[in-house]
């Protein structure tokens, strides 16, 4: 199977993911998003690696993953916080701060 | 036999001062008792960003790369460095700040308490306060160093993370206010994570167009073998990543909700020294890996230099808060300082020691002004309407002629440092011919200055407000941030000379 196909998919995941970034409402759903762009990032990486032939791009996807767990531990941290506060995790109820 | 990689430990020392001591104040936060880690806290993160400043001093001069290519240690890369950990020292300086607020401290006794509820009213004046703020901060300088520092990619993005988690997380530590504050940092983390994933987009697609993540191999891979659309693509997309943390328009959007919904002191930390880490990522990145096929990024950054001034000029007039007023200048000064990026000619032009100036006199100014609002307060804390800053003139002459001068320095009117920035940036465009930027930014810092001057009428010819807010006494720690701030400001001004030189001899970036 061609290379190709393994960067179209991911470009379609990133896609998906910025996509639902921007659309979706609910701060977890939105950090979702944001790890399925990251996760595509990971298999364009590997592709990559396997396309040019250095090891570069896998090693490159192990500390993706790890910064990824890093954002999760601080976001879900500070989604919780605010959720605590307004019992919803949406983002158009946060809305204080406007001109 | 596997060969250990060249490690300069005298070229890491900046990073090992600023990352050991947030890692020992990791251990304090931990295992001292509560008395005492509020003072021993302080003294380490002082000590952390005044030993990563001096060990960047002594290496002055220096010009190599080290750690197996990973880092660059060149005169633009550490002129940017002890400047992020002059104003870092400074921030935390304002971060300690306990005298102003009877509430003893910008940040919250115990943040995992729900906003409003009762145990929260009763924190609020607590004696207890909040020490975290202190490594996350340091964790913070130290990303920003490494972030400029960056001969790589891969390390690039790593400084990107380690500089912006600990901010997501001490914008949402205000003690009055915690709602905002909160929505703050959840704004900030979403839209920050969503410009890294951008940023790293670019950085496989870079990778994939060249093999390698260096920035000295994708130089070479761009001199002989030319661009191709995947490359291009890839530029852009990190272009986008970078200028999203500088916060030029159109990737602000987070900017003025953040700097006005974090604790005050935590927002003067952000406007200097993510500004300066930002824009040092952005001159490494396009000098040193894409330098010599510059018409890949001059339109791009022409065109959101221009945006960015008139958006920072045109939104700031409408503003009612002097914390979002000062977030729009930000704007419009990022757009000021990408004009000096415009005048990064090959090796000729004076754009790099321009940029490099305008970013050591914007930080030391920001960080003066959002140091005077935290002195004006109301019994709610600051008070940051425009309207309660009405005849401030006649309850604190002094305060009020300190943001006016500073004010006056961010308009860029001249002996203020600002004139002196505004100038070299923009001889740096001219020189290189991109003289109708130079006329958009000279239009829009004449509307910029109509802002900072309407604050400073506001202070000295409206009558005070009957239950106007009161201009708190600072301790210490504020004091010698003024102080500082405003002195600097005008040195940088008057005698810019030798700073101009010191800018001049710096811009040179290895890799």
């Amino acid at each position: 199977m061609s290379l190709t196909n393994y960067l179209v998919l991911a470009a379609i995941l990133f896609t998906v993911g910025a996509v639902g970034v921007l659309v979706r409402r609910n701060a977890i759903v939105v950090f979702m998003c944001i790890e399925l762009m990251l996760n595509s990032v990971n298999l364009t990486l590997v592709t990559f690696a396997r396309s040019t032939g250095t090891l570069d791009g896998q090693v490159i996807a192990f500390f993706v993953m790890v910064v990824a767990a890093a954002e999760v531990v601080v976001g879900l941290a500070i989604i919780m916080s605010i959720y605590r506060t307004r019992r919803s995790a949406s983002v158009d109820d946060a809305n204080l701060l406007k001109y | 036999m596997i060969e250990a990689p060249d490690l300069s430990l005298s070229a890491l020392s900046p990073f090992l001062f600023v990352f050991g001591a947030a890692l020992v104040g990791v251990l304090v936060e931990s295992f001292a008792p509560r008395h005492v880690r509020q003072p021993t806290q302080v003294a380490l993160a002082l000590v952390g960003t005044v030993g990563g400043f001096a060990c960047t001093l002594l290496l002055a001069g220096r010009g190599e790369v080290t750690a197996a290519g990973a880092l660059a240690v060149d005169g633009a890369g550490l002129f940017l460095q002890a400047t992020i950990a002059g104003l870092g020292a400074l921030s935390v300086l304002l971060f300690a700040e306990r005298a102003l607020d009877p509430a003893r401290s910008a940040f919250v006794a115990s943040a995992a308490v729900p906003a409003g509820s009762p145990r929260d009213r009763e924190l609020l004046t607590d004696e207890r306060v909040q020490t975290e703020v202190y490594p996350l901060a340091t964790f913070a300088v130290g990303g920003m160093m490494l972030f400029v520092a960056a001969n790589d990619l891969l390390v690039m993005f790593i400084a990107l993370e380690v500089l912006s988690l600990p901010l997501y997380l001490i914008c949402g530590l205000s003690r009055r206010r915690r709602l905002l504050s909160q929505e703050a940092a959840v704004k900030y983390f979403l839209l920050g994570a969503f410009a890294s994933a951008f940023f790293l987009y670019g950085l496989a697609l870079v990778y994939g167009a060249t093999g390698t993540v260096r920035l000295a191999g994708i130089r070479e891979s761009v001199t002989t073998d030319g661009t191709g659309t995947l490359l291009v693509l890839g530029l852009g997309l990190l272009v986008v990543g970078l200028m999203f943390k500088a916060s030029v328009a159109p990737f602000h959007t987070w900017t003025p909700d953040v700097y006005q919904g974090a604790p005050t002191p935590v927002t003067a930390f952000m406007a200097a020294c993510t500004k300066v880490a930002a824009f040092g990522a952005v001159l490494r990145l396009l000098y040193v890996a894409f330098g010599t096929a510059d018409w890949t990024w001059r339109p791009l950054v022409y065109g959101i230099a221009i945006v960015s001034m008139v958006v920072g000029a045109v939104l700031g007039l409408t503003q009612t808060d002097v914390k979002r007023m000062l977030a729009y200048s930000s704007i419009a000064h990022a757009g000021f300082l990408l004009t000096g990026v415009i005048g990064l000619g090959a090796g000729t032009g004076s754009g790099l020691a321009a940029t490099l100036f305008y970013l050591l006199a914007y930080g030391l100014t920001t960080l003066g002004a959002f140091a005077v609002v935290t002195l004006v307060r109301d019994g709610d804390g600051e008070a940051t309407q425009l309207s309660q800053w009405a005849g401030l003139a006649r309850r604190s002459p002094l305060t009020a002629a300190i943001m006016t001068f500073l004010l006056l320095a961010l308009a860029g009117i001249p002996l203020t440092s600002g004139f002196t920035g505004k100038f070299a940036v923009f001889r740096a465009a001219i020189e290189v011919g991109a003289w109708p930027l130079a006329v958009v930014a000279l239009v829009t810092s004449a509307v910029a200055g109509f802002f900072y001057l309407r604050l400073v009428v506001l202070m000295y010819f409206s009558d005070p407000a009957e239950d106007g807010p009161s201009v708190g006494v600072p301790g210490l720690p504020t004091t010698v941030v003024l102080a500082v701030t405003v002195a600097a400001t005008l040195v940088l001004g008057v005698v810019p000379g030798s700073v101009l030189d010191l800018a001049d001899g710096a811009a040179r970036l290895v890799g």
